[in-house]
């Protein structure tokens, strides 16, 4: 299993991995707000913590469909199947090297874009602690869709259109949190309903997922 | 070390596309299926491999000794050929890839990233992936595709010393694999029998009121 992650970082990083291409997107769509909303800090302020949360959402989306479909296409992920490694194993390994890289650098990135969008040094904080918190369920719901769709083609559309409603408790819950750590209100119920939304994904969906992999591989 | 398999019957798509097939296989021994397209030379290897359920019928092996090794070689193009080896040597426990290296003469080109492997190279890495698994059975589909004369003559050799050390194959070809006379099991003998047309429902119906 250590093995599986390793090598699923080392393809990410190499060429074509597409390391790289959810943060960028994040940068993008961060940018292009406060130049759509127009420079009145007071509105940038107070629509930073969903713009951003948002962004993130998006940003994770983008790599979800290669996760089990290049090893569908190469046939690795027949082999995969039939290794010795329990296949709810083989889903967690790769959801979490799809978090490490793309959910991990969003969560360091996001406070250097909560800059431009006049986010303040304590909504900053709790921005970096609910993304900490809530990406790993962004990973681990986007591998149950990946795995849905798998043998799909061109399922990319069809993964989107299933994993954002799922997405929805995650980015209400870490949305609350930015913008009630920003406000200085109390907001441990929000962040105790985001852990708790991550801790029941990383529980349940492997399964899921390991389940959905088996009946479309037949 | 036994493979026993007993009126296994095979689905594809729901559809039923081969039933009552039975051998045995001992360790030492290989099976060569043949058929035409679309008999089901595929369908019969991936459901040994527990790919997919069988629609009828029994399968018997040790637990997890089942190597497959389909079209798709399971090779991903941006790593080295020693790294596609060394990532499958891992998960299945072996950590010493030198041997499968020089099995299929692949020494040369360890270091070489998979995507500039020549078709025929790339099959010899994927075959070369069937010695770090450590399974003793093998179950090829098509192994010889792409593969010139003197590599068929390295895969060759590889399935021998597979089978002198007490290993079992099932292959499913319709090339010549270089093996010397391999016991062959012909699949179109395992058609579903169809029922006569009209015949089967007017004879559920009597059956229905008697």
């Amino acid at each position: 299993m250590t093995a599986l992650f390793l090598r699923d970082l080392r393809l990410a990083v190499r060429a074509g991995g597409g390391f790289g291409l959810g943060l960028a997107f994040y940068l993008l769509v961060v940018v292009l707000v406060p130049l759509a909303i127009g420079p009145d800090a007071a509105v940038l302020a107070r629509i930073a913590p969903g713009v951003l949360w948002v962004g993130a959402l998006l940003a994770c989306l983008l790599s979800l469909d290669r996760l089990f479909a290049l090893d569908f296409e190469d046939g690795s992920l027949d082999l995969l199947v039939t290794a010795p490694l329990p296949l709810e194993g083989v889903v967690a390994a790769k959801a979490l090297a799809h978090w490490v890289v793309t959910g991990l650098p969003l969560t360091l990135m996001a406070p250097v874009l909560g800059v431009m969008l006049q986010l303040g040094a304590g909504g900053a904080v709790w921005l970096v602690v609910s993304l900490a918190l809530g990406t790993p369920a962004l990973s681990v719901i986007g591998a149950f869709g990946a795995a849905l769709t798998v043998g799909v083609r061109r399922g990319g559309l069809l993964l989107s259109l299933l994993v954002l409603p799922m997405y929805v408790p995650t980015l209400i819950f870490g949305a609350e949190v930015v913008r009630r750590g920003a406000a200085g209100l109390e907001f441990g119920g929000a962040l105790v309903f985001l852990a708790a939304i991550t801790l029941g994904a990383l529980a349940l969906l492997p399964y899921a997922a390991a389940a959905a992999l088996r009946v479309n591989l037949r | 070390m036994e493979l026993v398999v007993t009126d296994l019957g095979c689905a594809r798509g729901g559809r039923v596309v081969l039933q009552g097939i039975g051998f045995r296989l001992s360790a030492g021994q290989a099976l060569v299926l043949r058929g035409p397209n679309g008999v089901g030379k595929t369908t019969l290897l991936r459901t040994l491999a527990g790919l997919q359920p069988a629609s009828g019928g029994a399968i018997s092996m040790p637990p997890e000794a089942l190597a497959y090794a389909g079209h798709a070689d399971g090779v991903k193009s941006t790593l080295s050929v020693a790294e596609n080896l060394a990532f499958w040597g891992a998960v299945h426990g072996m950590h010493d890839i030198g041997p499968a290296l020089a099995a299929m003469g692949l020494q040369g080109l360890r270091d070489r990233r998979a995507g500039q492997l020549s078709a025929g190279q790339r099959r010899r890495l994927g075959l070369a992936r069937l010695l770090v698994t450590g399974r003793p059975i093998w179950a090829l589909d098509e192994p010889t595709v792409a593969l010139d004369k003197a590599s068929v003559g390295l895969f060759a050799a590889m399935l021998h010393g597979h089978l002198a050390a007490g290993g079992a194959a099932v292959i499913a070809s319709h090339t010549g694999l270089g093996l010397g006379p391999t016991p062959e099991l012909d699949l179109i003998g395992f058609l579903p029998r169809r029922p006569p047309r009209g015949g089967a429902f007017d004879g559920a119906f009597d059956g229905a009121f008697t």
